[in-house]
């Protein structure tokens, strides 16, 4: 027994948990008849089903007829970088306005790539915001603070 | 001649100033998106679909919506014809010869082809739409809950169905899907299921940061990945007008396309990208000369770029006239109508015989804007793509951002789109298609609900879903197609009809 393709082993894997979790989750909710279901009944059949699925797809990974298949390389850097770009985003947003809040997503979200220039990136960073602030702001009239809350009250 | 008639009061509604304005300010923004690799009209749509909060008139923000769609579709084109790039899916295959057009220096022709194969395509579907969309909905009116729970089990199997790859990871992910739709309040009980206590969750999952989440954020991390390097076709486009020839050979070719488009569109799943495939097939099939196809064809340009565009303007007959939307853009045009209190179903076309009617004119009036303004612009979409990624993509995720806010004024939705953009890129990973999740993921709550209604009117007796006409017909075609694809001779043509599709 060895896994032949890691791709789909990995993914049944994720599909049994998932599907489980789900069922587990499910057992707090009234599951009630087929003729009155209550909030846990679909979840809980949807959950068995996603598992089965699972293991359909999980079990032939080990067959000899399988290919060889492996999870190509997670580049965790641009991973990181873009998300934590969005995070820090969310997170000053609020209160430190979308002026700021915009220029570090695009700095940090910058560094993600390869060519990283940090001079092009403060351009980018100007252009982006007053694009913004004209399209969306003037143009659309989307509500969100622009400047830090603070300074404009 | 009720057809003429309602085609009239179409063309007068989408004939509007107002109107005509948002028309074109969706095709050139999906034109512009389908142009760009890395942004789809997913994102664009799921973008702007705040800002139409503030349209006084959801015909106009259809309108606009609908354009960007199908926008894409065109510029899409452009670049595989150019870069040898598809811009969108549905132009995979217009990189095989479109791009060896290109290279033996009949760009302009081949582009010329896209543009008015795209339109008489168009054209046609319009037709088409206007023709079949009323006995459609007058079939719809006959549904009871058990017929719209078998319309979505079919649904969702035609997704499947598409979906590249392993059938079996795209039915787990549809599953998914539908387990993600659970989040949040239970209707009939007022139980929040799944949401942790944590008060945003109790209204279920924003679809919109979902699909930021696993197409967005997600694609771009897997594009600073593989750091591709893209080469535009830079000598000059000259000629643009097909010779005689050109147009003998590519007409039958559009004719068929549109035929192959306009079937596969109306199913569910999203049909543009089987479509084109299909048409490409077929082209080489029938061709005197099939050893030409792959060395810059006319005909494997003008068949699929046809077939994508009637696919893609078909699959609003199942939004239009059932309420169920058939792929992931679809369900934001869904949530762009119930932003403007429209309940989507067969009784749009009598309650709103505006938006029914000036939505489908105006996508024949958008095909010809693309038309006219894109073979002129074509110089301006080429330097577009000369823009490099890295400037590119953090502009992307402002405006991403921006739209996620925008949803509900509340940063809780941009964090949401952190979760799904991990999964994404998880799934993407192992080989599983995002796209019937997504699909799942909009159907969930809907299909629980008709499931209830239909199994407590029969007293808790499944057979209802067999017996009853309508609904066995729709669960039998559903089967149908999962065995279809699951012998062994299918198989492996849906395998080869996928290859090189990524």
């Amino acid at each position: 027994m060895r896994i032949r393709n890691h791709r789909d082993f990995w993914s049944g894997v994720l599909f049994i948990v998932t599907g489980l979790l789900f069922m587990a989750l499910s057992r707090q909710y009234t599951m009630g008849t087929a003729a009155k279901m209550g909030p846990g009944y679909f979840p809980t059949v949807l959950g068995g089903i996603m598992a089965v699925l699972g293991v359909l797809i999980l079990l032939p990974a080990f067959s000899r007829k399988s290919p060889e298949v492996r999870v190509t390389n997670v580049d965790l850097k641009s991973n990181f970088l873009v998300l934590l770009g969005v995070a820090v985003y969310a997170f000053t947003l609020p209160k430190l306005g979308f002026l700021i809040a915009a220029v570090l997503l695009i700095v940090i979200a910058a560094f993600a790539h390869h060519e990283f220039k940090f001079r092009q990136t403060v351009l980018l960073a100007i252009g982006l915001v007053i694009f913004s602030w004209l399209a969306f702001v003037k143009g659309l009239e989307l509500q969100f603070p622009f400047l830090p809350p603070a300074l404009t009250r | 001649m009720e057809l003429l008639g309602n085609l009239a009061l179409g063309f007068s509604t989408a004939a509007t100033l107002d109107n005509l304005l948002y028309c074109l300010i969706g095709v050139v923004l999906g034109t512009l998106v389908g142009v760009l690799p890395g942004i789809g009209p997913l994102a664009t749509i799921a973008m702007l679909l705040p800002a139409t909060y503030k349209m006084s008139d959801p015909t106009t923000a259809l309108i606009m919506l609908a354009g960007i769609y199908y926008g894409a579709q065109y510029g899409g084109s452009t670049t595989a014809i150019l870069v040898n790039l598809p811009g969108e899916s549905s132009s995979v295959v217009t990189t095989l010869d479109g791009y060896q057009m290109a290279r033996r220096g009949r760009a302009g022709p081949a582009l010329a082809t896209a543009a008015l194969g795209s339109f008489f395509a168009g054209t046609i579907a319009t037709f088409m739409l206007a023709a079949f969309a009323p006995p459609l909905a007058e079939v719809a009116f006959k549904f009871g809950p058990a017929e719209y729970f078998s319309l979505m089990v079919l649904g969702l199997i035609g997704a499947v169905v598409l979906a590249h790859g392993s059938v079996l990871k795209a039915l787990a992910m549809v599953v998914f899907g539908l387990l993600l739709g659970m989040i949040g309040t239970d209707v009939n009980s007022g139980v929040a299921r799944f949401s942790f206590d944590v008060p945003e969750l109790s209204d279920g999952i924003e679809f919109v940061a979902v699909a930021m989440g696993m197409f967005g954020f997600a694609e771009i991390i897997l594009n600073l990945e593989q750091r591709e390097k893209r080469e535009v076709y830079t000598s000059k486009v000259t000629n643009l007008f097909p010779k005689w020839e050109d147009i003998k050979a590519a007409f039958p070719a559009f004719v068929r396309g549109t035929a192959i488009g306009s079937l596969l569109g109306i199913l569910p799943g999203g049909g543009a990208v089987l479509a084109s495939f299909s048409a490409y097939a077929i082209e080489k099939k029938i061709s005197k000369h099939p050893e030409e196809f792959g060395k810059g064809a006319i005909q494997g340009v003008a068949g699929p770029e046809a077939a994508n565009n009637a696919g893609a303007q078909m699959s609003f007959i199942p939004m239009l006239t059932l309420g169920i939307p058939t792929n992931p853009v679809m369900a934001l045009m869904v949530a762009a109508m119930m932003i403007h209190n429209i309940q989507p179903g067969p009784q749009v076309m009598t309650s709103n015989p505006k938006l029914f009617w000036g939505l489908i004119a105006s996508m024949w009036i958008g095909n010809m804007l693309l038309v006219i303004l894109n073979l002129p612009l074509i110089g301006l979409w080429v330097k577009l793509l000369s823009v490099p990624y890295k400037f590119l993509y953090p502009a992307i995720l402002v405006f991403c951002c921006i739209g996620a806010y925008s949803i509900n004024n509340n940063v809780f939705d941009v964090f949401m789109t952190i979760p799904f953009a991990i999964l994404g890129y998880v799934f993407k990973k192992l080989d599983c298609e995002p796209a019937p999740m997504l699909l799942g993921f909009v159907l969930g709550k809907l299909m629980e609900e008709y499931l209830r209604r239909a199994m407590t009117i029969s007293r808790g007796d499944p057979t209802v879903f067999v017996t009853r006409p309508l609904s066995g017909t729709l669960l039998a075609l559903a089967a149908i197609l999962l065995i279809i694809v699951f012998l062994p001779a299918i198989a492996k043509k849906r395998q080869e009809a996928f290859a090189g599709d990524d």
